[in-house]
């Protein structure tokens, strides 16, 4: 018990948290993504209807506007679409895709990313050059293009029901792969630095294998400013995925991610249905806004030359 | 000395424009730009039947005869023609008519054209059906030579568009492209036909630019000396694009819009029906339904389903939401406005979830069962909303639909490999009347034009009976009771799931006039741009 309480009482006293509290705009940051996230997993139990079983949602539902607005029903707090399905249960639904898209893709690029770091830092020469000279190239295009691009070939190469199936995969694989480049420069810079210190010197002398050596003494070492990156990535993979979305190459509209709601109230807009993308949209800057405060505070605090 | 100088460019610059603009245009010149959500399949007039392709294509392509304001038959390339017996017409062609390319146009291109349109390739031999051959008489006579006295002949040769012979020769265009089979020719990607417009450009997906044929044998009514068309897919997009200007006319508007757009001040909008019925068709014919959990045999065969499916539907509920009331539900397969249509046979059995389950039941499907349902993105008006609002109405009698909406193009050949186990369609009767719409969906497939959209495979010995005799009934009290039969006998046996007639209405700016034409064939020799 004791123990317990002492550590709490050290984690409430370490840099980070005191930086944390001394803050109120990351506090509200915080709250925000905490609320979106809880809202987006457990969409299921929390949200007040299932927008996706076609049996419970009703036509004649259909473009019912907010419930303080004239004509709204307290039943949709936010609205209907054009199908009459319940905004804020498909916002919710819709964010879990857009989260998951978001975390999963960061996670791909991140390891990614990180290994091709190390084994370019630790090894060096051609390899070193091979790898950071494909990041070169892979940096003079728009990621969004390299997602594009990858998007593209994956419908092009897969039948059209399949390509439906796996859209998700696909999206997380283009997504991951158009943003590695920067893990990867990242850890390769901190890799040169670490290498040369006596420590790595010492693994090597008593006869650590090189692999060893890279995963058990640098990786640890480097991997401060990686989660820096990982973090505010998450919030531009999001923004990509929601840009695919828009687009109508992300997510089939049968499994609609934020971006791909937006897209659909785009055609309403005009009419005066303001609600069908406009929510969406709210909930998507709050999402990424939230994340990237979240991820600025992080660089800020675990910067030692800020402090 | 500056001064002079730019005032003597600038005197200069005028007279050149004053000059370029007599030289370019004789009276009110004008460029109709026309925005619509689709494109064109091809530059094939033989290939596919296809209404927004026929639309095009008029303005290039032209027929024997053609359509008036009003749907009367008047002539076009044939000046006069008459009856030598009930199955014998002959046609005098229009002499002195050149194609766009200069070559004379004589009877060879009308005998060529019709040897080209009924291959079994292409998809418009609806249009020469009951024609059995065609003969030169002279260069500037044809006789037609029919299986049968037909009614509508006149009707149905307004979209037998004819091509040079010499032209397609020369580029190796005398077959008709197969479409389906994703073939390429020179006739499918340039045009060269004898009408008001010259297609100069087709980029697809992006624009088609046709400039106006001086040479041509009638005279444009309009001031549209260049048309510019340019398929929008998305609404939003098509809307402003016709608010900020960049385009005079749209003709496929977006139902949320249409309040709105009427009440800005600087466009118009022109109310009309179309002769186009939108339905559900369901695959009756295969052992196994496709893209569905039943093995080894096909619900779609059992009445009592296609009844359950039909009575699900709520045709009000997508009136009054999806299309915000710019439909009229439908229960025949036929639009009012075409000869045929009664409004007694066409009305809606009201909606009845519970029927549905029963009859389901009945059939042995208590808990339904799963199909696909593929419909086009981009063609209809809210084709994929009413297709996902369908979903969600079979839902509730149990069954689980797939939909697999995607863009005309590609849904047009998927459909026509009869690789679906449910689609949505329009049908649009360009000769306004009942039997093309008949012959085309319900009549069992044999080549040519019977059955050529008859996609479900509906087989029925009466109803091709029925159909067979009304393509040479000439009688009209008794040709009037054989399609209200067949319209009867299909509505009845629930062949097909008709959702509703489509309104259309255009909207275009405040300078621009012209004339709103139900068979979804805009033409732009009507269009005045002021």
């Amino acid at each position: 018990m004791s123990a317990a309480a002492g550590r709490l009482r050290r984690a409430w006293d370490h840099d980070l948290a005191w930086s944390f509290r001394r803050s109120p705009v990351v506090i509200v940051a915080a709250l925000l993504t905490l609320v979106c996230v809880c809202g987006a997993v457990f969409a299921p139990w929390l949200a007040p209807h299932n927008p996706f079983d076609s049996g419970t949602v009703n036509l004649t539902d259909g473009f019912t506007p907010p419930a303080w607005s004239q004509g709204g029903k307290s039943r949709f707090l936010l609205g209907t679409d054009d199908q009459g399905r319940d905004l804020l249960s498909t916002i919710m639904y819709g964010s879990r895709i857009s989260l998951a898209v978001g975390v999963a893709s960061v996670l791909f690029s991140m390891v990614l990313g990180v290994t091709l770091g190390l084994i370019s830092g630790y090894v060096g020469g051609k390899v070193d050059a091979f790898i950071m000279r494909v990041a070169d190239i892979q940096l003079s295009f728009p990621p969004i293009l390299i997602a594009l691009l990858i998007d593209g070939v994956a419908r092009i190469v897969l039948p059209r029901e399949a390509h439906d199936q796996i859209a998700i995969y696909v999206l997380i694989l283009a997504i991951g792969v158009s943003s590695w480049v920067q893990y990867a420069r990242t850890v390769r810079g901190s890799t040169l630095v670490e290498r040369n210190k006596e420590y790595v010197q010492a693994a090597r002398v008593i006869g650590r294998s090189q692999a060893s050596i890279m995963l058990s003494h640098v990786l640890p070492n480097v991997m401060g400013p990686v989660l820096v990156i990982a973090t505010i990535h998450i919030a531009t993979a999001i923004i990509t995925e929601a840009t695919l979305s828009f687009l109508g190459v992300g997510v089939p509209a049968t499994q609609p991610s934020l971006g791909t709601l937006i897209r659909v109230g785009n055609d309403f807009l005009l009419s005066g249905e303001w609600w069908i993308t406009v929510f969406p949209g709210a909930a998507l800057i709050v999402l990424v806004l939230s994340v990237n405060l979240l991820g600025d505070w992080l660089r800020d605090a675990l910067n030692p030359k800020l402090r | 000395m500056n001064m002079k100088i730019s005032r003597l460019f600038s005197a200069v610059a005028f007279a050149t424009a004053v000059a370029s603009s007599i030289a370019a245009a004789p009276s009110h010149a004008a460029t109709l730009r026309w925005g619509a959500q689709n494109d064109i399949l091809t530059l094939d007039p033989h290939s596919q039947n296809h209404a927004t392709t026929h639309g095009l294509l008029q303005h290039s392509y032209e027929g024997l005869v053609r359509y008036t304001k009003d749907f009367k038959v008047e002539p076009a390339l044939a000046t006069s023609w008459q009856q030598v017996s009930p199955t014998q017409w002959r046609f005098t062609l229009r002499k002195g008519v050149k194609f766009h390319d200069g070559t004379p146009f004589t009877a060879d291109d009308v005998v060529f054209s019709y040897g080209r349109i009924i291959q079994p390739q292409g998809t418009n031999q609806i249009y020469v059906s009951g024609v059995k051959e065609v003969k030169k008489v002279d260069d500037h006579t044809v006789e037609m030579v029919l299986s049968g006295p037909n009614p509508v002949l006149l009707r149905l040769l307004v979209d037998f568009r004819i091509m040079s012979k010499a032209w397609s020769v020369k580029n190796k265009s005398e077959n008709v492209q197969n479409y389906v089979a994703k073939e390429e020719s020179f006739a499918s990607r340039n045009a060269n036909g004898t009408g008001p417009y010259i297609i100069k450009l087709w980029e697809p997906d992006k624009r088609i630019v046709m400039a106006a044929n001086t040479a041509w044998w009638d005279k444009i009514e309009g001031n549209a000396t260049e048309v510019i068309y340019t398929p929008i897919k998305a609404d939003a997009t098509r809307v402003s694009a016709l608010l900020a200007g960049d385009v005079d006319l749209v003709t496929d508007l977006p139902t949320q819009d249409v309040t709105r757009l009427r009440s800005d001040p600087k466009l118009k909008v022109l109310d009309g029906h179309e002769v186009r019925t939108i339905f559900i068709g369901m695959d009756q014919f295969s052992q196994e339904l496709l893209y569905s959990n039943i093995k080894g045999k096909n619900p779609f065969k059992d009445m009592r389903v296609r009844k359950a499916l039909n009575m699900a539907v709520d045709r009000e509920a997508i009136k009054r939401i999806t299309m915000r009331g710019l439909s009229i539900p439908a229960a025949i397969m036929v639009a009012p406005g075409v000869h045929g249509h009664n409004a007694d046979m066409d009305k809606v059995v009201p909606v009845d979830v519970e029927g549905a389950k029963k009859l389901l039941t009945e059939a042995g499907y208590p808990a339904g069962f799963e199909f696909g349902l593929d419909c086009p993105n981009n063609r209809y008006v809210n084709d994929e909303e009413i297709c996902q609002a369908l979903v969600g109405m079979w839902a509730r009698v149990g069954m689980k639909v797939k939909l697999n909406a995607q863009p005309m193009a590609s849904f047009i050949s998927k459909i026509q490999k009869l690789d679906h186990s449910a689609y949505m369609l329009g049908w649009g009767v360009a000769t306004f009347d009942a039997n093309y719409t008949l012959q085309s969906l319900m009549r069992t497939k044999t080549t040519g034009a019977d059955g050529s959209f008859n996609l479900g495979r509906i087989s029925d010995a009466k109803l091709d009976a029925l159909i067979d005799s009304a393509k040479t009934e000439t009688d009209v009290p008794k040709r009037d009771a054989l399609l209200r039969e067949a319209l009867t006998i299909t509505r009845d046996n629930y062949y097909y799931v008709p959702l509703h007639h489509q309104l259309r209405p255009w909207a275009m700016k405040r300078n621009v006039s012209t004339i709103h034409k139900a068979d979804d064939r805009p033409e732009s020799r009507f269009a005045r741009i002021e």
